[in-house]
């Protein structure tokens, strides 16, 4: 069977005279560019060249350079470890985490725009976004299970990490920007539970932040912390909610540190997280693997 | 066997994901443990036999000389990238489709949830409150959790198992992390999310939560054990008790390094010597106040006037 372009129809023969003076379509025809001939040409283009930097043809270098001069992948290498694509190896679990960071964030700022941070507003909001919405409720779904499913890959990316022995030197730092990840995932997900203004998130919220009354010193029913002067009105749970109880202040906090402050200091670590990578000389692994008895220290 | 409440209790939209967890973690360990295994065994090999040594590519994956050792990132890892987050895409969008987020009455302060639990990956600290004053649950412990996590690469000094899965080579390092993460992280989750009910009571899983039972058990403080009474004589026994305890259990597992673990001990210099000790001895003393509390209904080891250990 023919497809269309693979094998253009003969075209019917035009006689030169009437009807066709001079023959000009028939020169015309002869003077037209295959699409072959068109697209060589585009690739000459102004245009084209200061968007693409290099050849497509199928080449080693340029399958390098692919990635080195894509900003969005030349956060990889252009070549790995040879074994290290393996599932079993990285689980794919910090990529994946990464990737629901990123599906959060999308999902998040679209709800940001149906979504007023103050009592009566928010619950409403959430309402209209359930019923009114096109696929409003489905976008709120979205957000609310990747946030779960983020925490867990994010435990999970750790045990890997810690499992593999890709803490150890020179991975140490990185490490430690993870861990820092790991309690901004888990204070993200946190404040965002309040933002609905249900009795769930009300609820898990001042369970959650009754634990700071009790912060020794700083807290007014932790240790020493009467004797220091502090109340419910002045100690550092009134500085998180804004007031005694979880209320409008509470809500308005809780926002913005959901929507800015914590997803900057997350973005920020993980912009340090994955130059660290490049910079520690890549995934740990696999690496060939070492004996106890050719240890010398 | 109640098995409407325990259909309940799992499908409550918010427990979904710790049902994923519950199937995810153990499949994952298993992961883990299967390439330990199979890069145990060629370590094992390679120690017996010195040729091989000199001639083996040292992974356990298939290596033929004049293969290269690294391959492109483009299409190699990037296809595996892209599928990765198609599966990803489609397993939430059905996930978000299938599963309403929940969405319970308007806050309402005079209107207590019982049992009220903070989100479940937090329910393993809310568990803890059983067990110790909420300072030391609630900020103490928390803060220890992830100063312990940052310090794990500069106290273990073992040169061994450096980018590659293993158990033999870092028995100790695994079995502790594994301990931490397993049973007083996700299990206590586990048991915060199905097994605590209303009044923070516990229900076996299957029990009817009965939202009228009242707990007549009687907590005790350790010194009631002793008959000690008057502030101060409390106040310096349970001092004496905790600070007993953690040189005992300190002790012992000073012992056991400095026999089983000789390299260990060799390779760290005191500070982290020290450091992995007391992180160790928490992890202990956490379990003992836990087993304390469940099976002995005893409360504090140590009553001050201003704070209980
Ligand atoms: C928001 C959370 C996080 C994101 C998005 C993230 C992302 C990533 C990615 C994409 C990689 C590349 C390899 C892989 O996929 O495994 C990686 C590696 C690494 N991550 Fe994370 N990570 C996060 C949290 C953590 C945590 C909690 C830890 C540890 C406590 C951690 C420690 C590391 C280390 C040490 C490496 C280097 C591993 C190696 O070279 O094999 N990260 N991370």
């Amino acid at each position: 069977m023919s497809h269309g372009h693979d094998e253009a129809p003969p075209e019917p023969e035009i006689p030169a005279g009437e009807g066709n003076p001079g023959g000009l379509l028939t020169k015309l025809r002869a003077k037209a560019k295959s699409p072959a001939q068109l697209q060589a040409e585009l690739k000459k283009t102004q245009v084209w060249k200061s968007i693409f930097r290099h050849k497509l043809d199928d080449s080693p270098r340029n399958r390098s350079l692919a990635v080195l001069s894509s900003v969005f992948l030349h956060l990889h290498p252009a070549r790995i470890n040879r074994d290290a694509v393996r599932y079993s190896f990285t689980w794919g679990m910090g990529g994946i985490t990464f990737y629901l960071f990123v599906l959060l964030t999308l999902t998040g700022t679209l709800l940001m725009f149906y979504f007023h941070p103050s009592k009566g507003e928010a619950y409403r909001d959430i309402m209209f976004l359930q019923h009114d919405v096109p696929f409003g409720n489905l976008l709120r779904n979205m957000h609310r299970w990747c946030a779960h499913a983020m925490v867990i890959t994010t435990w999970l990316h750790m045990m890997r990490v810690f499992m593999s022995g890709s803490y150890k030197p020179p991975r140490e730092f990185n490490w430690n920007i993870g861990v820092m990840l790991l309690l901004f995932t888990m204070l993200l997900s946190f404040t965002g539970y309040l933002l609905p203004d249900d009795q769930l998130g009300f609820w898990a919220v001042t369970v959650g932040t009754n634990m700071a009354r009790a912060t020794p010193v700083m807290g007014h029913e932790g240790p020493f912390g009467p004797e220091l002067g502090f109340t419910a009105f002045n100690d550092v749970r009134f500085a998180l909610l804004g007031g005694s109880v979880v209320d409008a202040n509470a809500l308005l906090r809780a926002y913005i540190w959901h929507c800015i402050a914590i997803p900057i200091i997350a973005a920020v670590l993980l912009i340090v997280h994955f130059w660290r990578i490049r910079k520690d000389g890549a995934i740990s692994g696999p690496a060939p693997v070492m004996l106890a008895s050719e240890i010398t220290d | 066997m109640d098995w409407h409440q325990v259909w309940e209790l799992v499908s409550l939209p918010d427990n979904v994901p710790i049902v994923l967890l519950l199937l995810m973690v153990p499949f994952y360990t298993w992961l883990a443990f299967r390439e330990a295994g199979r890069n145990d065994r060629l370590i094992a090999a390679l120690e017996l036999d010195p040729d091989m040594r000199k001639t083996h590519h040292r992974v356990p994956y298939p290596w033929k000389p004049g293969w290269p050792k690294t391959v492109h990132v483009w299409p190699h890892l990037l296809k595996r990238e892209f599928l990765a987050a198609i599966i990803v895409t489609t397993v939430m969008i059905v996930w978000s489709i299938v599963l309403d987020a929940p969405l319970e009455e308007p806050a309402n302060p005079s209107l207590t949830m019982n049992p009220s639990k903070a989100p479940w990956y937090f329910l393993g600290l809310q568990e803890l409150l059983v067990y110790f004053d909420p300072w030391i649950a609630g900020v103490v412990l928390p803060s220890i959790i992830l100063m312990g996590l940052m310090a794990i690469p500069y106290i273990d000094v073992n040169p061994l198992g450096n980018g590659y899965y293993t158990w033999k080579q870092r028995k100790f390092a695994i079995a502790t992390f594994l301990f931490g993460f397993l049973v007083l992280w996700v299990l206590l989750v586990i048991i915060g999310t199905f097994i605590r009910g209303p009044g923070w009571l516990w229900f076996n899983l299957g029990d009817t939560w009965d939202h009228h039972r009242v707990d007549h058990q009687v907590n005790y403080d350790l010194h009631d054990f002793f008959g000690v009474t008057g502030v101060w004589q409390v106040f310096f026994f349970g001092l004496a008790f905790v600070g007993g305890f953690c040189a005992i259990v300190g002790g012992i597992t000073h012992l056991w390094v400095v026999k089983c673990m000789p390299l260990m001990r060799k390779r760290m210099s005191l500070v982290q010597y020290a450091t992995m000790l007391q992180l160790w001895v928490l992890m202990i003393f956490v379990v003992a106040k836990i087993i304390a509390r469940l099976a002995f209904t005893v409360k504090n080891f140590w009553v001050t006037p201003w704070f209980n250990v």
